[in-house]
């Protein structure tokens, strides 16, 4: 073979390889690059509307003084810190349990867990909505089972409505993370588990020291796709409680939405506040791949 | 003894979990038997609403009828065209590789992590601006103008590519010999032998499209061209909601997605896993 991998390409072959990737990169470059550099120049000019100026640092100036935004961040974390662990563990658990060759109808269990994932995100926000009703099935049957004795508020009072958003969140992405851990259990050898059986360790002994550590590259990926999409957590929020009571459970995107559509349009500021999740994905990016990264990789 | 408990408890375990992950889709469908104080109310028995809920969603001047042709388009076109650049994207970054072509597609990569937030309000100003140009026919308020943006991503790009890795490199060289132009090898060669890839992103984008919201949302202001969810939402954020209807619209937005689910159900899980092969 003359070809080497890599490096040993013709000349022509090499033009039919940038004639090849044009059309998309320059697709992604117009439609996510060139915006990300209006975005930037647009967040350094002040103003409504279309009558801008520019007023260089000002927009991240007034960030730390916007009670809105503050309470928006405060959400976001809740939601990353609470949601993402929970979900990420359970998903967790559900796979090696269903891992188990032993299993009856594990398709049958898989399916139905995956289920959620087909619903749309206005859709499934609205049946939760309604499930949650303040005297709705929910509280109905917390009632009967006497764990409440006065229907929760889930939707009006601002630490429920947090909690709701939590449990819908939940319901929704944890089959589909359970899916990327049993695609990465099949991987895994299963004369590990039946050599530890032999020298005796629990399950929860086989889950901590095989099971996490070998799907160690996965949870990374799953964690950092599950920090992105909680950070622009939208479609849930507006469908739910819209933000309310009082921005009790509004978070940064929702804000920024707010800002440019609907206040009158402050897109120098909305864009400022767009940067502050660009740079938080960033960071939380870094921090997990420096965390649960190879060093290899 | 203990195992035999360790095994009922799994099965107790999966089972509420399967029961819980259930449970809304059973309620849609009972509740678009039943009115909308019962629903608020848990009734979990099926009512003899549906014909009168039915009529609500179809007679009321939503336009229901309207956004299910809106939201079909909009997901058939953008899933055709993505299927074609991507596809196309992704092959030429593995089949001409480079070192060049690799640092554009680590560049690419990064789109992955840009929130569409910080993307919205440009790409907004963008079509508005488009709408006092001849190119109005791709500026807000269009089809153009809500597939445009999602016709090339990143994912699907490496999707792609992933997958392009295991196609047996030697074809292309027979191929070749043989005196096939690079477009030929592409349509007749890669993609037929590509087709669980293709199905696999088929399911991906289509849903996406169908599902999407927020750009909708901000692009589409005129009530005729709205879609589904745009629809689904503006019902459920009335005052009081009329929740019969909004099942059953429920309903309906769910089967194409629920019908290729079950179809394709491995494409499906593909699709999802791809990324990380």
């Amino acid at each position: 073979m003359k070809r080497k991998s890599g490096t040993g390409i013709n000349s022509k072959e090499n033009l039919w390889g940038w004639a090849f990737i044009a059309l998309g990169t320059f697709l992604i470059g117009l439609f996510v690059f060139y915006p990300m550099v209006q975005s930037f120049i647009m967040s350094l000019q002040t103003g409504k509307g279309n009558n801008l100026t520019f007023g260089g640092l000002d927009n991240y100036i007034r960030m730390a003084s916007d009670a809105t935004l503050l309470k928006a961040i405060g959400n976001t974390f809740i939601y990353l810190l609470v949601q993402v662990p929970i979900m990420i563990v359970l998903a967790l658990i559900i796979s090696s349990v269903l891992n188990d060759k032993k299993l009856k109808f594990s398709g049958f269990f898989r399916t139905a867990i995956f289920l959620p994932c087909v619903t749309g995100l206005v859709a499934y926000s609205i049946i939760m909505k309604s499930i949650f009703a303040s005297d709705g099935l929910v509280n109905k049957l917390l009632m009967a089972i006497h764990a409440i004795s006065v229907p929760i508020e889930w939707v009006t009072h601002p630490f429920w409505a947090k909690i709701l958003i939590i449990i819908a969140i939940t319901w929704r992405w944890t089959g589909y993370n359970m899916i990327f851990y049993l695609s990465g259990l099949q991987n895994i050898d299963n004369s590990i588990y039946e050599a530890a059986e032999i020298d005796g360790a629990s399950p929860f002994k086989k889950f901590t020291a095989i099971t996490v550590p070998l799907l160690k590259p996965i949870i990374l990926f799953t964690t950092v796709t599950s920090t992105i999409g909680t950070l622009q957590l939208f479609d849930e929020v507006v469908n739910i409680t819209n933000g309310g009571p009082a921005n009790a459970t509004t978070t940064i995107s929702h804000y920024i939405y707010n800002l440019s559509f609907r206040y009158t349009p402050d897109f120098g500021y909305a864009t400022a506040v767009a940067y502050l999740i660009v740079v938080m994905i960033i960071i939380l990016a870094v921090i997990q791949f420096k965390v649960g990264g190879d060093k290899n990789d | 003894m203990t195992k035999k408990i360790n095994l009922a408890l799994k099965y107790l375990f999966l089972t509420v979990i399967s029961l819980v992950s259930i449970f809304p889709f059973f309620w849609m469908i009972i509740s678009s038997t039943n009115k909308s104080v019962d629903i608020t109310r848990g009734k979990l028995l099926p009512g003899s609403n549906f014909m009168e809920n039915l009529n609500n969603l179809l007679s009321s001047n939503l336009g229901f009828v309207n956004s299910l042709g809106n939201s079909a388009k909009i997901a058939i076109i953008a899933t055709l065209l993505a299927l074609l650049v991507s596809s196309i994207a992704g092959y030429g970054f593995e089949i001409f590789r480079t070192p060049a072509r690799d640092r554009v597609f680590n560049i690419l990569l990064l789109s992955m992590m840009v929130p569409f937030s910080a993307l919205m309000i440009p790409l907004f100003k963008f079509f508005a601006k488009l709408n006092s140009t001849p190119f109005k026919f791709m500026g807000l308020n269009t089809i153009v103008a809500i597939v445009l943006p999602s016709v090339c991503t990143a994912f699907l790009i490496f999707l792609f590519r992933q997958n392009t890795k295991a196609f047996p490199k030697e074809i292309l060289e027979a191929a070749r010999i043989d005196g096939l132009g690079e477009i030929a090898i592409f349509f007749k060669i890669f993609v037929p032998t590509m087709k669980t890839t293709y199905a696999a992103a088929a399911i991906i984008t289509f849903m996406g499209n169908w599902n999407n919201f927020m750009w909708p949302l901000i692009a589409l202001q005129s009530p005729e061209k709205r879609t589904v969810p745009l629809i689904i939402s503006t019902l459920g954020s009335s005052y009081t909601p009329d929740y019969g209807l909004i099942m059953i619209a429920i309903v309906i937005a769910t089967i194409p997605t629920a019908f290729v689910f079950f179809v394709m159900q491995k494409h499906f899980v593909a699709g999802m896993t791809g990324s990380i092969k």
